[in-house]
């Protein structure tokens, strides 16, 4: 039991929670402002997956870490864009969509894989660390905490920039409404289909951000359908943290830790089996279900395509 | 959370209680026929785009997978595990339940089953020992449905999240129950004990389509029957497409939720059970063939008509079958397929609002 | 309203103005080449029925719809209001019938909705128009509380003024006093005048003859979409209610015959009362009733009442008193937190939709489409919607269609239900024709009690008669009924006795005697007799 507690397995255990923890924040993120607006994007797992392609292609061949961010999100933004005209501005069923677009991204990453890179997994030379002064030498949290590829700061300060836009600007208001009286926005003058793209969009873009990140820093290569469900899990994240971006930063970091086990366990020499250590985080998200079940609040528009004139 | 709401389920499933097509059978064609071209039309476009013939796939596809007398068989053998988990789907979209956990449920039956078969077949006949097999999955494919059927029916929490979540976990519970406890110790890759063939659901005559078919067309029309023809289909219909409306007509929506989602966890742990007992016969770890995915695009595509899913489910393990031996033969992987079936659903969602616009036109 | 309108007179050039306006939707039309000029300082009443067209012509001022022909003139030039947005830039605010406020925001988020989406909020500027238009229309409201927690009136303030928001030259209301208590009425009378004062064009939209007088300088009357006639400032400040009414009749239907029994359902007549046998035992008695709160909603609080067997007990009350929680409780769709329910001596309290439903009891929702029917199911299948699986029509699980098709032949024949045909989708047919798929339904031979939610509510005036005389029937055979209304009139042509909601208690009941709409009044604003 003290191998659990020596400083390495902690600094290590700590790491990478983070690191398996961001793509579930950018993912939970971006679900929350979909959500908040009135869309069910079940499509989010497809724009992880498609985003880490792009991101990993884009790193691949420029060796630019932060052009495969961009180039991730831009991915993350075609699929969601696929959501908007068809979704929003057709108002076709969003779960009917979603799961196709889901599977068809996941066939395509993989064929668009097999034909760039046949059956090899080239790896990327390992991420920039940027570590900030100071706090980097703290002991064990330290290099746990504060030696991260810059994009992790980035999105810490996002959440905190999130938990503002909500409150306290027009952009906040506007989401608010489209998701629960899409109504008054109308009679207010404001496209409801315009906020509720831009929405959409914008999670796309994070959710492309965040697969990029899975795939280039958190592995290093791309492997197809390597998401895994973390596009369901920042669906589940988002829904549970009722409107408040920093609870899906504590939640992230949570799920961080559970995957994060397997890995440190083994370090440690512990010998639990991968596949116990793989239920944890889903066994963890069900119990935290049980238990606020009551309290899981949702937009009262989620779902429902808006027209104008209907009541 | 019921997100089937009464225009939605209209918009891709018009379906009448009395079990007659209101429009023309011409434009019923049409409707079916039109999202499968304009599929294979821009499949065939990414096809060129990575190099190769659409013609040549299409063809080696359908000749391999339906022409070829070998090919047909795997076709009708794959077809076994897609009808029962189309026939479980059927009755929990209806009822708009959201069931999307249909790989654990598949996998942790079948995992049961592997362990039990081998165990039951000492002591008891071929046929009683298939039945209890079947049965007991059934039970474990409800009973893995059980906690999101209680918490949507008691706290409207969202079945797609649960039933997800749920699906995840099966899964790697099924892993470890493989390597773990029912692992057999003899073999060098884990599996668990493997059940002879002979001990197998039988071949149909001189064939090796097994006698699950048989299982498989019978569960799926029975369920066509009792979604026309029950008071209780009639029930899980109104719940799905009004639940409001529901609660007002006096219906336990409640009961309704949970016995319709542990059904049609039922028929997809039977699914799980036919497969192992009439091909595998054992669960190799990491196996996961991963239906699930592929059957809600179907039942989708079939607008959750049982008799539809036949014709739907065939062209399916076609496209799979054929598609496997194209990976193997031509190149083109099978990851293909999934982006074909994508194109084929967002096909059908938009020719169906396109027809429902054009149908408004006309009206006026 | 006795007023001059030399404001109006001297303003030459009317603040808004439609020219020639014609609107179809599929299968009606909507608006027919309808002319009207509104001139500020002036309230213009739009008067007619359920379906005349009012709330399709202020849709096109608000910009959420398009005329197909004709134009819409602002001081004299024409002008295309594309978009809500558009409207409200020209100073045309609309205050529609339901709250279009979102309720988790505060009452200065709602106002700042629509702002510059890409700065963060300046409460500054909207907190000084806020005091600005407060002053205006004499209302002292919190700015930061929330709009959940105000008063239906007090939301409609709020409304009022985010139509003003972005200028005061028209603002529309659309059926303003359908959700106030009689004080909100007249608070909002002063609103109307203060701004009358000040210039604002206002357009008030009603089916009510009693609004339309009180509050109108001038009212246009139309008719199944067409302008038939109006009644100018001169006369109107001159005429009773009475005259008014016997105007706007002749306008409507060519003659003032009061006689006729659309006439009467349009002004309502008094309830000849039936002698009522008081000596049967009451079918229905509740006895401290309780409901649980669910957010957004009013639960019924210490309810009791009985009701006799061909006795017509009406609920007034504002929407929004406890009312739905009522006829839920007692169909048996929400449980009761505390009390009893006794039908015929039984004890129902803890039973459900269907035990409730098997001695006698039916209730008739007023969400028609939302909770009474399935849209995509067949006239058939909805005709048997609560006896599923119940003989003759199910026979050991299994439906027998045929005898369903029959049934609902025979329903449609019976009860002159206009449909294509049984297996139409009932989404399709019209209110009226919904509503009376829905009686067919409900006042079966067997019914004993019967409770009517909003029975009337969006019908045109043919389909209110029909109604209104089922109710009427249906007692006159020994139904014991409860009608729930937020018309006044319609309760006290129907009831033999009316009991008011207020905040969820049942805090009256009067007999329904040449008193009782002022002894009504009173307890709808919470006075409890003495």
């Amino acid at each position: 039991m003290d191998v659990l507690l020596t400083q390495s397995f902690l600094t290590s255990l700590i790491f990478g929670a983070v690191t398996a923890g961001m793509p579930l924040l950018l993912a939970g993120l971006g679900e929350q402002i979909s959500e908040k607006a009135g869309v069910l994007n079940i499509g989010i797992e497809g724009m992880m997956l498609f985003g880490a392609y792009c991101g990993f292609v884009a790193a691949y061949y420029s060796d630019s870490f932060w052009l495969g961010y961009l180039c991730g999100g831009l991915g993350g933004m075609v699929v969601a864009g696929l959501v908007a005209l068809l979704c929003i501005r057709l108002g076709l069923n969003q779960i009917v969509i979603g799961i196709s677009l889901t599977i068809g991204f996941e066939g395509l990453t993989a064929l668009l894989h097999y034909v760039q890179f046949s059956k090899t997994y080239p790896r990327l030379s390992p991420a920039p660390i940027l570590a900030i002064p100071g706090l980097a030498d703290l002991p064990v949290l330290g290099r746990a905490l504060f030696a991260h590829n810059p994009l992790v700061y980035l999105a810490v300060i996002l959440t905190f920039f999130l938990g503002w836009l909500f409150r306290k600007s027009y952009v906040g208001l506007n989401l608010e409404s489209a998701g629960s009286k899409p109504a008054a926005l109308d009679a207010a003058g404001v496209s409801v289909l315009a906020t509720r793209s831009a929405a959409v969009l914008t999670t796309g873009f994070l959710a492309g951000v965040g697969g990029a990140y899975m795939a280039n820093v958190g592995a290093g290569l791309f492997v197809p359908f390597m998401t895994n469900g973390a596009g369901f899990i920042g669906i589940v994240l988002a829904m549970l943290a009722r409107g408040r971006p920093v609870w899906v930063l504590f939640g992230a970091a949570l799920f961080g830790i559970s995957l994060a086990m397997t890995t440190a366990l083994q370090v440690a020499g512990i010998n639990i089996p991968t596949d116990v250590v793989q239920m944890l985080p889903f066994a963890m998200v069900m119990l935290v279900l049980v238990i606020f079940a009551r309290h899981s609040v949702l937009p009262p528009a989620l779902g429902l395509p808006y027209v104008r004139g209907e009541r | 959370m019921s997100l089937a709401s009464e225009t939605q389920l209209e918009t891709l499933a018009p379906h009448r209680p009395g079990g007659k097509f209101v429009r023309s059978a011409g434009g019923a064609m049409l409707r079916i026929l039109l999202p499968v071209l304009l599929a294979l039309l821009v499949g065939g476009i990414i096809l060129l785009a990575l190099g190769k013939s659409p013609f040549a796939y299409y063809s080696y596809v359908l000749d391999r997978g339906l022409f070829n007398w070998i090919g047909f068989q795997a076709t009708l053998t794959r077809m076994v595990p897609l009808l029962l988990m189309a026939a479980g789907l059927i009755v929990a979209f209806r009822a708009g339940i959201w069931n999307l956990g249909g790989d654990g449920q598949f996998l942790l039956a079948a995992v049961i089953t592997a362990a039990l078969a081998p165990a039951l077949i000492q002591v008891m006949p071929r046929s009683l020992m298939i039945v209890c097999c079947i049965v007991v999955s059934v039970a474990v494919g409800a009973i893995w449905a059980l906690l999101p059927a209680l918490l949507k029916a008691r706290y409207g929490v969202n079945e797609i999240i649960t039933s997800l979540m749920m699906s995840f976990l099966g899964i790697s519970f099924a892993n470890v129950l493989v390597k773990l406890v029912f692992r057999d110790p003899t073999t060098t890759v884990p599996q668990t004990p493997d059940l002879p063939v002979e001990d197998r659901l039988p071949r149909l005559f001189d064939t090796t389509v097994h006698a699950g078919i048989l299982i498989a067309l019978v569960v799926i029309v029975l369920v066509h029957l009792m979604m026309t023809r029950t008071s209780f289909g009639l029930k899980l219909q109104i719940v799905g497409a009004n639940p409001r409306a529901a609660v007002h007509a006096g219906l336990n929506v409640a009961w309704l939720t949970v016995a319709t989602f542990a059904l049609s966890a039922g028929l997809i742990g039977m699914a799980g059970s036919v497969e192992i007992l009439g091909v595998w016969g054992t669960v190799r770890a990491d196996w996961n063939p991963a239906y699930g995915m592929i059957v809600v695009p179907l039942v989708f595509l079939a607008r959750f008509n049982g008799i539809g899913v036949i014709g739907f489910t065939l062209f399916f393990a076609v496209l799979m079958i054929g598609g496997e031996s194209a990976a193997r033969r031509i190149g083109v992987p099978q990851h293909y397929v999934l982006v074909l079936v994508a194109l084929l659903l967002l096909f059908l969602a938009l020719v169906e609002y396109l027809d429902q616009r054009w149908r408004k036109r006309v009206k006026d | 309203m006795v007023h001059e309108t030399t404001m109006a007179r001297r303003a030459a050039v009317p603040a808004i103005a439609v020219a020639g306006i014609t609107k179809r939707y599929p299968g009606v039309v909507a608006n027919d080449n309808v002319s009207l000029e509104f001139y500020p300082g002036e309230i213009h009443v739009l008067l007619g029925e359920n379906g005349a067209g009012k709330s399709t012509l202020i849709a096109m001022l608000a910009g959420m719809q398009q005329p197909d022909s004709g134009e819409i003139l602002l001081q004299g030039r024409a002008v295309r209001l594309g978009s809500p947005r558009t409207s409200l830039d020209h100073g045309i605010g609309t205050v529609f019938q339901h709250v279009l406020l979102v309720p988790s925001l505060t009452v200065i988020e709602n106002l700042m909705l629509g702002g510059p989406w890409w700065q963060r909020l300046r409460k500054a500027p909207a907190l000084a128009r806020f005091q600005e238009l407060s002053a205006l229309l004499g209302v002292s409201i919190d700015p930061d509380a929330q709009v959940g927690r105000l008063s239906l009136g007090q939301q409609q303030q709020v409304e009022i003024m985010r139509a003003l928001w972005r200028g005061e030259q028209v603002l529309i209301l659309d059926e303003p006093t359908s959700m106030l208590t009689p004080r909100g009425v007249r608070d909002l009378g002063e609103v109307l005048k203060r701004l009358r004062e000040k210039g604002v064009a206002i357009i008030l939209i009603t089916h009510k003859m009693q609004e339309a007088h009180s509050f109108g300088d001038r009212i246009s009357v139309l008719r199944l979409g067409r302008f038939v006639g109006a009644i100018e400032p001169g006369l109107l400040s001159e005429m009773t209610q009475a005259e008014v009414t016997d105007k706007v009749i002749q306008l409507m239907f060519g003659s003032s015959d009061r006689g006729s029994a659309e006439v009467a359902a349009l002004i309502g007549d008094r309830r000849n009362a039936a002698q009522l046998d008081m000596t049967q035992a009451p079918r229905l008695i509740v006895r401290h009733l309780s409901t649980s709160a669910e957010r957004g909603e009013c639960p019924v609080r210490d309810a009791s009442f009985d009701l006799r067997p061909g006795e017509i007990l009406g609920i007034a009350g504002i929407d929004g008193n406890g009312q739905k929680h009522l006829a839920e409780v007692l169909a048996g769709q929400r449980p009761a937190a505390e009390g009893e329910i006794v039908i015929n001596g039984e004890d129902v309290t803890d039973r459900g939709v269907e035990a409730r439903r098997r001695l006698g009891l039916r209730y008739i929702t007023d969400e028609r489409l939302g909770e009474g029917t399935v849209g995509s199911f067949s006239v058939a299948t909805n005709l048997v919607l609560k006896e599923i699986g119940r003989p003759p029509l199910w026979q050991k699980g299994l439906t027998l269609w045929d005898k369903v098709h029959l049934h609902a032949r025979e329903q449609i024949r019976q009860h002159d239900i206009r449909t294509p045909s049984e297996r139409t989708p009932i989404g399709k047919l019209s209110g009226g024709n919904i509503q009376k798929a829905l009686l067919a339904r409900e006042l079966t031979e067997n019914a004993g009690i019967v409770i009517f939610n909003k029975p009337t509510y969006g019908l045109d005036l043919y389909n209110i008669r029909l109604a209104r005389e089922r109710i009427r029937e249906s007692a006159g055979r020994g139904l014991a009924t409860i009608v729930i209304s937020t018309e006044l009139d319609e309760l006290l042509e129907l009831a033999d006795r009316i009991g008011v909601m207020f905040q969820g208690r049942l805090i009256g009941i009067v007999d329904n005697a040449p008193n009782a709409e002022r002894q009504i009044g009173l307890l709808m604003t919470g006075v409890t007799p003495a």
